[in-house]
């Protein structure tokens, strides 16, 4: 009778799983990494950011952005931006002809600041921009697109599309952006230096709390009405506007979401990590992190971590070791987790692992049958492809069974009288 | 930024940049063709079309070697063998790609999208380990090179046209091939519906394997007219697949004419803005001009209206 | 011309016209309050395609579209659908992935904006409306059963109820017992029976003894256009109905 009572946001095994993962990023992993590699966790979990709005995005509102890269890269640059302006201080730019600005516009003979980074001087601004103004492009995007009822692939390549038009022109515009090595050299946060180890420590534990924050509030989302009407749209699009729902709200919605939820992940980055670059905007890098949903299980919201931790690891030991094999790895992951993992390591344990689990783990909730849950269906067919056309004055040959049956019933119940 | 030039001097740069932006317009139809086949026909997004070009491109700069090496006095008649070898490999390849990947996937757009993209980058790898990171620079043959003079300020340059006139061939044959033989009812008859077509007989496996295989082979000879714009390395393709996809989405994806005026347009929007500003910004006010459009109409230019 | 207000749907030279083929051509006819009006026709006939331009899904090229005196063409599916409307496709189309109340409650109609359904509570109210809809489609004992896993017909009754819930004016039902067996029959006939009660219905329908069981008038349509109307008994004895059919 589960379903009957109040919406559950966490049901017991959700509380395990999240205490879980809170306990190894917090606890496990600071207790026996170094500050150099805690601080590379902490890059990883940057990108986990971008994959948990996946999971909503993707997964369960089956929107595929291959754009992404987009949103952590201006979360990044808003963040990159203020450290920026505060390390570019009169003093310690003295030598250069224009004291007091960046020094990569100092050396693309600009005089003064461009008026679009003055607010930049402001922390909250900064923080607020981080947030905001991807969400905002975000909106003006999918305002565009979804109110207009383009879906599936047209939106996947259009978004690649605008990865691609960002990349260029930050590279294209160095004198504003930086250009293609970024921005870079960024020491002290309001005099707090982020480059000592015991910033580094803190800002990881930062980026921990942020990303369980966002985990919190994606699974309220998934739980939540709006989280239903996501994987009803997925579902049967018509349906779900045929019962009175304007779809493309829900789709703003939840893309924004995301978006936003990324660029967090890359204001992150840029403090941990201490730069901020077009490599993280493009489309190779944006596609990457679409990879890293789907090694997790894109509709599973611990599993975006798990697999974004994972596919990083590997490829930083990989590149260590066998650099040439590394693309070959990542190229047979796409397909296998494509073909053969359709969600993912989330699926492989609920499919492996779960049905053994006591009944402590499941707690209130309903504990499947003991067999093996069925094989995950492959997602839904999109309708993407060519229009078919659905009734046709055509003659047909051969019918359906549908069909001929009513056709019988044609026949053998309605006999005009003459 | 036009204030600069007399009126004539404008006409001259508009009718050389227009010149000028002819191969980049036969390499964009020729990809183009291919992933409108697969993907208008078949609903398939192929992001590794780039790399069937670059397999095309790699045949060219093989094939000119060879006959550098063995057979210098035929080198004048390289690229036409060469164009061939790299429509049979990228086709063979493409064949082989359907057989083992994508035919799983059919009704999957998006897992399509990154299955591809994972033999992308497999791809871009085995070109890596067999010819190496630098990028491989063909010499055209010598009767291409040049330029024919049509008035005192604009010269024609010979590859560009010879290009462009091939292009054209294969758009002509692409569309034989699709609206006038046999095989092209077939494919056009399993798009609209699978169920039925195999049940008249047609065998449908065949039918998408030789779709894919064809679509991917005509990527390979875009390969080999890119080999007169670009020097090729192993990533060299993927530079091309976004400008493709648009080129596709932009026509309508179902549309052979729509195909070609997109590709025309971006070819030469980009082309002429070059010369006024920097390449990224042409670039970047191209795509833009594009996805604006595409906002705006999203079923692309030429699309037919269908009754759902 | 003004027209009559006392009529719940009222379309007049209703026209849509596919790249030049006319899939729909000058249609008109009216819906009284409380009929239950069927629409019969040879496949290709534009059946389907009427239901459509009614709920917005598809845009009319010419004509008008009243319910209630407001005109439906110019606007979106979710506003019709708020004004009044309730469609049912013709094959059932339901959320597999949620269980049998979700979809149930998913159509509840509350909370239809983001913010709206962010702060949607389950509340008693919706409960009891779910449970009692639930009894009407013979669904009781499934509530908690994922609906993928529901018989093809129990699929066809969880479509109808998810438009009960909506509490429609205008019912449209396209081919309700198709797939059925003879006994889901019998139980849709008395469903539809119970439903139509209060509310008009529009039903899309080739089971001849079904339509002569529950229609008050039946319009045939034929290449788009209307080629016969009234009482099942006139239309049966049109010749040009006879023609059409026998023709086919």
């Amino acid at each position: 009778m589960s379903s009957r009572n109040q919406i559950r946001y966490f049901e017991r095994k959700d509380l395990i799983g999240f205490a879980l993962l809170a306990v190894l990023l917090m606890l496990v992993l600071p207790a026996f990494l170094d500050v150099f590699r805690l601080n590379l966790v902490g890059k990883y979990l940057t990108y986990a950011f971008v994959a948990l709005g996946l999971v909503l995005c993707w997964g369960y509102g089956g929107i595929l952005s291959l754009g992404q890269g987009v949103f952590f890269g201006l979360g990044g640059y808003c963040m990159a931006m203020f450290l920026k302006l505060e390390s570019s201080d009169p003093e310690s730019t003295a030598i250069q002809s224009t004291p007091g600005i960046p020094d990569f516009m100092d050396w693309n003979q600009l005089t003064e600041l461009p008026w679009w980074w003055e607010p930049f001087y402001s922390l909250s601004f900064s923080l607020l921009a981080v947030i905001l103004i991807p969400a905002l492009f975000a909106f003006i995007i999918s305002v565009a697109m979804f109110k207009r009822r383009v879906g599936g692939v047209y939106f996947a390549i259009i978004t690649q599309a605008i990865a691609a038009i960002l990349t260029i022109l930050i590279i294209g515009q160095q004198g504003y952006t930086g250009g293609v090595n970024g921005i870079t050299d960024l020491r002290t946060l309001k005099g707090w230096d982020i480059r000592s180890d015991e910033a580094k420590t803190i800002l990881y534990f930062v980026c921990c709390v942020l990303l369980i924050g966002c985990l919190v509030l994606a699974q309220f989302i998934r739980r939540n009405k709006v989280g239903r009407i996501l994987v009803a749209m997925r579902e049967q699009e018509d349906r779900v506007r045929f019962s009175g729902y304007d779809v493309s709200n829900f789709k703003i919605f939840v893309f924004c979401l995301a978006a936003a939820i990324s660029a967090i992940g890359g204001a992150m980055f840029t403090l941990q990590v201490g730069f901020m670059s077009p490599t993280f905007v493009g489309i190779v890098p944006s596609i990457e992190m679409v990879i890293f949903c789907a090694v997790g299980g894109r509709l599973s919201l611990l599993g975006a971590v798990y697999g974004t931790l994972l596919v990083n690891y590997a490829k930083t030991s990989f590149s260590e070791t066998f650099p040439e094999l590394w693309l070959f790895a990542m190229g047979a992951l796409f397909i296998g987790v494509v073909l053969a993992f359709p969600n993912g390591l989330a699926g492989l344990f609920q499919r492996y692992i779960e049905p053994y689990m006591p009944a402590w783990y499941w707690g209130k909730s309903k504990q499947p049958d003991p067999s093996p849950p069925p094989e995950p269906k492959t997602p839904p067919a999109e309708t993407d492809g060519p229009p078919e056309i659905q009734e046709s004055n055509a003659p047909t040959v051969a019918k359906t069974k549908k069909e001929t049956e009513t056709e019988t019933l044609k026949g053998g119940q309605y006999v005009p009288a003459d | 930024m036009f204030s600069e030039y007399t009126a004539t001097e404008l006409t001259a740069i508009f009718a050389m940049q227009g010149f000028a932006g002819l191969i980049l317009f036969s390499v964009l139809v020729l990809m183009a063709l291919g992933l409108a086949i697969i993907f208008g026909q078949m609903g398939v997004i192929n992001m590794a079309h780039g790399e069937f070009m670059i397999l095309g491109a790699y045949v060219t700069y093989l094939t000119s070697n060879i006959f550098s090496e063995f057979m210098p006095s035929l080198y004048e008649g390289y690229f036409f063998l060469a164009m061939a070898l790299a429509f049979l490999a990228a086709f063979l390849l493409g064949i082989l790609v359907e057989w083992g990947l994508i035919r799983f996937l059919y009704k999957r757009p998006l897992d399509t999208l990154l299955a591809t993209w994972g033999l992308s980058l497999i791809l871009q790898q085995i070109y890596r380990s067999v010819f190496g990171a630098r990028e491989k620079g063909v010499s055209p043959p010598e009767w291409m090179m040049g330029s024919y003079p049509l008035t005192d300020l604009i010269e024609v340059p010979i590859n560009g046209i010879f290009v462009m006139i091939l292009t054209l061939v294969i758009a002509t044959g692409v569309y034989l091939l699709m609206y006038r033989s046999r095989w092209g009812k077939q494919v056009r008859a399993v798009v609209q519906n699978r169920p039925m077509a195999s049940a008249v007989g047609i065998n449908t496996e065949k039918v998408d394997r030789l779709t894919f295989g064809i679509g991917c082979g005509i990527a390979g000879i875009a390969g080999s007219a890119f080999t007169l714009i670009g020097s090729t390395g192993p990533t060299s393709g993927q530079l091309y697949i976004v400008d493709t996809f648009l080129v596709v989405v932009f026509g309508g994806a179902q549309s052979l004419l729509g195909t070609i005026a997109s590709a025309f347009a971006i070819s030469q929007s980009q082309s002429t803005m070059e010369f006024f500003l920097s390449g990224s910004m042409a670039k970047v006010l191209t795509l833009l001009f594009v996805v604006g459009i595409l906002m705006l109409r999203p079923q692309g230019l030429f699309a037919l209206k269908i009754r759902r | 011309m003004s027209l009559r207000t006392e009529f719940v749907l009222a379309v007049e030279g209703l026209t849509v016209s596919f790249d030049g083929f006319k899939a729909v051509n000058g249609l008109s006819f009216y819906v009284d309050e409380g009929e239950i009006r069927v629409i019969i026709g040879p496949n290709g006939a534009g059946k389907t395609t009427v239901l459509d331009l009614i709920c917005g899904r598809t845009q009319a090229t010419g004509g008008s579209i009243k319910f209630r005196g407001k005109e439906l063409t110019r606007m979106k599916e979710h506003a019709i659908v708020h004004a009044g409307v309730g469609r049912k496709f013709q094959n059932p189309s339901i959320y597999e992935d949620l269980t049998v109340f979700e979809n149930l409650e998913l159509s509840f109609p509350r909370g239809h904006s983001v913010f709206g359904a962010l702060a949607f509570k389950r509340d008693a109210e919706v409960i009891a409306e779910v449970e009692s809809i639930a009894e009407t489609i013979f669904l009781t004992d499934d509530l908690d059963k994922s609906a993928g896993l529901l018989s093809h017909g129990q699929k066809q009754w969880l479509e109808i109820g998810m438009l009960l819930i909506q509490k429609p004016d205008l019912l449209m039902l396209d081919e309700p017992v198709a797939g059925m067996s003879v006994a889901e029959r019998k139980k849709t006939a008395e469903l539809l029976r119970r439903i139509t009660e209060g509310r008009s219905v529009i039903v899309i329908e080739h089971d001849m003894q079904f339509v002569e069981d529950i229609a008050d008038r039946v319009t045939v349509m034929h290449q788009g256009k209307m080629l016969s109307e009234g009482s099942m008994e006139r239309v049966k004895n049109d010749p040009k109905v006879v023609e059409v059919y026998l023709g086919h």
